[in-house]
This record gives C-alpha cells, structure tokens and sequence, in this order.
C-alpha cells in the first residue's frame, strides 16, 4: 500500500486497472458494462489523482471578476482498496467534506481525476453518471436534517430504487424495504413512521439503510457519528463494520474524532488545508506518525485516563488553521509547526516516503509530506 | 483581581465574608419538570451535588439526562412555564436562590455566577460587535460609561488570549473563529470575576487542536481566580483532563459520583462501565466495540426501578421494581471511599467482582 507514490508520479498513476481501459465518455454502454465487473479484494477500486477543487470568489454584482479562490482540495491523491476503511482526518476546514462531495460528483472538481474501476468519473455526465453514483452512496453526518420530516420512512429508503428502477421491480420494493430495516436492526413494521418518531442513532440507521439500498460497493460517510450520544456511537460503528463483512463494502470515514477513525480503518490518511499531510496503515499513523501536525492532533485527543493523561506529552498547537483563501507559501503548516526553518517556506513538500526512512523496514517508512520527517510516539507515555 | 472588587457587585447578604462557610454552591433534591402537551417530563429527578471553591466538578451523561436542565435551574434561566421546580433547593454560600426575588437572582447572574454555552455562534448577538457584548457585562452591572467599558473589554480579551485585541475589539461575531468565539465567550463568563462558572460543553464544538488550547485555558483561568467550575459534557476524555470529581447523570438522576481517577479505574455503576468500555481508544485496536444495548429512555416514561434497567446486563427482578438510592460505596472489607457513591443494588459486585 505504501509502496505507490502518487503524488510524486501522478501521469503514470492508475497502473493496477489497465485490464478496464479508461473508457471513452462517448462509448457509454462500453462504460456501463464496465462498472458491473467485480473487483477483487485488495485490488483498488477507487483512484484519486491530483483532485483540486477551488471556489472562486468574485467581486462586483453586475460584472463579475474573479478576485481568487478557496483553495478547499488542492491536489491530493489516493487509494481505496476494495474491502476496506479509509479513515480521512482533520480539523474543520481542511477540505474533508469537500473531497466526500468530489467523490460523489456533487462538486464537479476543478482538475484532478477520481477513478471508479479504471473509469474517470469527474467528466461523466448523464446516464453513465448515473450508473457510477449508484455504486457510490453516501451516509450523512446529521440524521435530523439529512431525512425529509414529510416522508415516511419506507419512502425514505425506498426512493433510490425510483431513481434506479432497475434494481427492485415495483412490486417488491416493500419487501426489500422492510428487509433492509432488518439488516440495520430496527423493527420492519416501522415501515410507516416518519422520522420524527425516531431517535438520533435509529434515525442514523434509517440513513444507512437508504445507503445500503442499492448495493452499492463503495460507501463515504460524512461524520456519521458524530452527532449521537457516546452509548449509541458504539453501536453505529459496530452495525457499520457488519454491515462491511456482509456486503463486502468499501468505505471512506470521514471524521474528526481520532479515536473513532483509529476503530474502524485500515488505512488513515490525515489532511490539512486541502491537502493530504501523511497517509498510511492505522498502525503507522497512530503508533508511528512522522508529520508534525498528524503527531500535535493524536497528542490534543483527551484520553479517557486520567493517569495515562499525565504522562504524555502534549503538543499544543497555536493559533488557528490558515484561511484556505491564502495559504502559506511552501508548507501549509509551517505557520503552526515548531519546526518550521527558512526550507519550509520555500518549498512545497512532496507526499512521499521521507528520504531517511526511504528501504528502512520500518513502520515510519510510509508517505508523509514533511521536510523534517521524524518519528514520534505520541500515543503512548 | 485587578478588575473589580467583587464584594461591590453582590447583594449585601451574600457579600465576601460568606465564603468558607460550606460548599460554594449546594444543590439538594432538585427536581425539574415540564409541561408538555403529551404529559409531564420529569427531566431532573432528585440531584444532590456541591462544589467548592477551586473545585471542578464534571457532569456527565448524554444527551435527555439531565445535564444541562440542572444548569439552566442554577443559573435561573429556565422558561418557567413550561418548566417548573416542584421541590429542592439550590444554596449559593448557604442561601436558596429558589427562594430569591427576581431581582436579587438577577445580580447574582453574571456577576456571582456566570455560563460559558456550547455553541459561541449561536451564544453570541451577531449584530453587535464583541466589544460592545463583553462591555454590556460592565455596562449594566456596574454602571461604567462605554468608553470605560470598551478599555475594559480589551483588557479580558488580552486575557483569555485574543491576539491583538485593541484591533480586533470592534469585530463581529462572524470575523472570528470557532476557537476565538468561545475564548469570547469565557471572556465574557470571567468579566466580573464570579465565584462560580457552570460550562455546558464549551468545547464539544471545537476541533480537538483548539479544544485542548481551550480547555487549558479555562483551567489556567480557574487556578488564578479560585473559581468553582462546573463542566458539563459527554465527553468522557475532557473530564478526565479538568475534572476533580464526577457525577454521572441518567434519566434525570445521578447515578454515581467519584473523584475522577476512582471512577475511571473501578466504576461502580454499570452504566458507568459500559460507557467507559464503549469509548474506542487512540492507543489500542480492538475487535469489537462494547455497547451499551438500547436507548436512553423517554422522559415521559422512564422505567420503573431503575431507570437504567432494560439496557443493563446484571439486571434482576428487584432492579425493575424497587429504585436504587444513591449509597456510599466501601472498599471491600468495609473502609470508606470519601466522594463515592452509586445508584445500583449491585454497585458491590460491580465495583469489586
């Protein structure tokens, strides 16, 4: 996993997929066919590359100039394998909801390509669009706001098959309703209730079930714990992993709470300000992290223990995130970062393996964007 | 103690010379309860709890517990109706504020006892300039002229940490960030210098990075005024950082109280334990996570016994029939435990078996 370097070589970047050639966006039937082919376990199923998404910012009411952008996502690159977790980190504002949107073609992205099984699915548009966003749902992060109070919830979860008729015929679509209230574990006969009637964590189940609804292989979740109760969170995360060894999904977790992403992914990848600062499995992120701001966010987690607490070193960032509009030069973090030298300021630092640590059979040895690359235990006393 | 003298702000009775005499604050028996159209929500049942001076006393429960109305009750700032306080007492250095005018609970609001809230934006009048918000603290409490109020202003925005506050003290709500607004927030809780902070989850809506600048704030700040602090959250990771003692809350009661390494090593209370159990942890992967089955209970019909009972796994007959008071906890062969006690009829197995 940590052995492709994407950022460093993105032309050459999707060399895994050559057996599904990127498909013409004019042969649509070609694309569509290709999206039923299964992929392997382990084999990635969903390619980042150089994603970038700016807002522009305009002056003027009648003639409208451009005066610069949000630089939300600003090139960053990944992988997720089918099968598995990956966990994407970081404070509010550093783009993570912005690449959920990206990936679900919400946002059309500014230049960059995500690839589905080998096909580029930020240029699609119409029916071949359709049939990608139907293998790509998404789960909400707040579970009031994110179901229509005037639906039911059969109506909830079953409005994506009026959208993809194809996959329930109308007659059974009851039936397939009230077999996916059972899967999330709330009783079938609730068919007929409306949202109001539920609470938080049942009404995140009601959300899961939609995403569930057509057998999607790919699932982003957007927070979707972090507006329940600490009790009910525990039970979210564990229908969320069943529900993975079930159907075989592959999810992105999106989420600000460490602890939580550490749970439940195999793979974590940390951004700030728009771009990926170290990416890697959890056992290298947590217990070997090399990026100074991936060690100041593990060190700020509250550890429910109070003597363990005392012990560890922490690292208090000052100051706030830069404002995405005008971020600094060079390394993004080097405002914040007590490492920072004249280089940092220069010279934007690749994701790659660091050079020290480059052939070393260490846990360090994964892709970090850092000058000044060192490893930390900050988790531990 | 530069700012003000705080014996000027207080009614006469409650003056300087009260303290030492008992807790800072005592609430007994308080219960609260709403009239709703669907019948009576009993949303606090009975809480007991005190806090010194310098104490920190951290409430703990999810969200419906209990937590937050217990708060709004001492602070005076419940909407009654629809809420009303059938019985208890709330004694502010001995004296029951429920028994207290209008206008005497007023000046003790704010300047005896003041609230951080948990959401700065919404907390915060987005059409006034902070300036102007922090000096109306001054303003109004004290009588000082605006442009002495603004200095004044200045002053605690230096204080909890805003860079450049001379600049920045005509600024809006909006033109700051979640981290600063709440700095803005505890500037305006500290302005007179009260005896006791209540903070309802100041932190919950603050990136972890700020969060703990934060709360290390709010702990230096506590240290130098001597202040009692009540914190309110569900975050069982904040408490363990501030806290002196605990006192977990469900379904409108306490349902134990310990200080807060005792209660982290050895719970006594299942709810506790399953809540401990249940929090993933940063420095271990394991396999699945506990979790405490079911949901916290509708107020308007909470389980009879104890109201923890259908979620809980040691639960026997009498645990559905008879309501565990809240009992000192011992060690096993009988020694005290100053600080504990547990609502259980098990707490003994729960603690040592």
């Amino acid at each position: 996993m940590a052995e492709t370097t994407p950022a460093a070589e993105p032309q050459d970047a999707t060399p895994n997929v050559s057996d599904v050639e990127v498909a013409d966006v004019n042969s649509e039937t070609e694309a569509v066919a290709a999206l039923d082919a299964p992929v392997e376990r382990g084999e990635p199923i969903l390619q980042v590359r150089n994603l970038v998404k700016h807002f522009p910012l305009t002056q003027g009411i009648v003639i409208k100039r451009q005066i610069g952008a949000v630089k939300a996502v600003d090139g960053i690159s990944f992988d997720l394998y089918q099968g598995e977790t990956l966990g994407i980190v970081g404070e509010s504002g550093c783009g993570k909801s912005t690449v959920a949107k990206l990936l679900m073609n919400l946002e059309r992205a500014t230049s960059g390509e995500v690839f589905y099984k080998g096909q580029d699915i930020t240029r699609l548009s119409g029916r071949a669009l359709k049939a990608v966003r139907r293998n790509i749902q998404m789960i909400f992060q707040d579970p009031y706001t994110s179901l229509n109070p005037r639906m039911t919830v059969g109506d909830i979860i079953g409005e994506p098959y009026d959208i993809h008729p194809e996959v329930a015929p109308k007659g059974d679509r009851r039936r397939r309703v009230q077999e996916l209230l059972d899967v999330v574990g709330l009783n079938p006969e609730y068919i007929n209730r409306y949202p109001h009637q539920f609470s938080g964590g049942q009404r995140q189940r009601i959300g899961i079930a939609r995403g569930l609804a057509l057998n999607p292989e790919v699932i982003i979740c957007d927070e979707p714990v972090s507006a329940l109760d600490v009790s009910v969170q525990a039970q979210v995360i564990n229908l969320m992993e069943r529900l993975q060894d079930e159907f075989n999904l592959s999810y992105i977790f999106i989420a600000h709470d460490l602890s939580i992403v550490r749970h439940i992914s195999d793979r974590v990848g940390v951004m700030y300000l728009g771009k990926m600062a170290e990416i890697g499995s959890d056992e290298q992120i947590y217990e070997h992290p090399t990026h100074p701001y991936t060690q100041a966010l593990l060190s700020a987690v509250p550890v429910p223990d109070p003597e363990a607490r005392e012990q560890r070193e922490r690292i208090i960032l000052t100051g706030d995130v830069p404002s995405p509009a005008n971020p600094p030069s060079g390394c993004r973090f080097r405002t914040r970062c007590w490492k920072a030298q004249d280089k940092c300021a220069e010279e934007v630092p690749l994701l790659a393996i660091p050079e020290r640590f480059k052939g070393a059979d260490t846990p360090a040895a994964h892709e970090s964007a850092c000058h000044f690359a060192e490893e930390k235990d900050v988790v531990h006393a | 103690m530069t700012i003000i003298d705080p014996t000027d702000a207080a009614p006469a009775s409650l003056s300087g010379d009260g303290k030492g005499k008992g807790p800072l604050l005592d609430v007994r028996d308080l219960h609260v309860e709403f009239q709703t159209r669907d019948g009576v929500v009993k949303a606090v049942n009975g809480v007991n709890y005190s806090v010194n001076s310098g104490e920190t006393l951290a409430v703990l429960g999810e969200s419906g517990s209990g937590k937050s109305v217990t708060a709004q009750a001492i602070m005076g700032i419940l909407d009654m109706p629809p809420a009303r306080i059938p019985q208890g007492e709330i004694r502010f250095y001995g004296e029951d504020m429920l028994t207290m005018s209008a206008e005497e609970r007023r000046k003790l609001r704010g300047a005896r006892i003041a609230m951080i809230f948990q959401d700065a934006l919404s907390a915060l009048n987005p059409v006034l300039s902070v300036g102007f918000q922090l000096g109306e603290m001054f303003r109004v409490h004290q009588g000082m002229s605006r442009k002495e109020a603004k200095a004044k202003a200045i002053e605690l925005m230096d204080r909890v940490k805003i860079p450049a506050a001379a600049a920045r003290v005509n600024d809006y709500p909006h033109q700051f960030s979640g981290g600063m607004r709440q700095r803005i927030m505890i500037a305006m809780a500290l302005a007179l210098e009260p005896d006791l902070i209540i903070a309802d989850e100041p932190t919950t809506a603050l990136d972890v990075t700020v969060q703990a600048q934060v709360m290390d704030l709010l702990a230096e700040l506590q240290r130098e005024y001597q202040m009692g602090l009540i914190l309110i959250t569900h975050d069982l990771g904040v408490v363990a950082d501030v806290a002196d003692k605990i006192a977990v809350m469900y379904a409108g009661r306490i349902v134990e109280t310990a200080p807060v390494h005792e209660l982290y090593k050895r719970p006594a209370h299942p709810y506790t334990r399953g809540l401990l159990d249940s929090i993933p942890r940063l420095d271990q992967k394991g396999q699945e996570l506990y979790a405490i089955k079911g949901l916290p209970p509708n107020l308007l019909k909470v389980p009879s016994g104890c109201a923890f009972n259908p979620r809980c796994e040691k639960a026997q007959d009498i645990c559905r029939t008879d309501r565990p008071p809240l009992v000192p906890v011992t060690e096993a062969d009988g020694s005290e435990l100053p600080g504990r006690a547990s609502a259980c009829h098990f707490w003994k197995e729960t603690i040592h078996g």
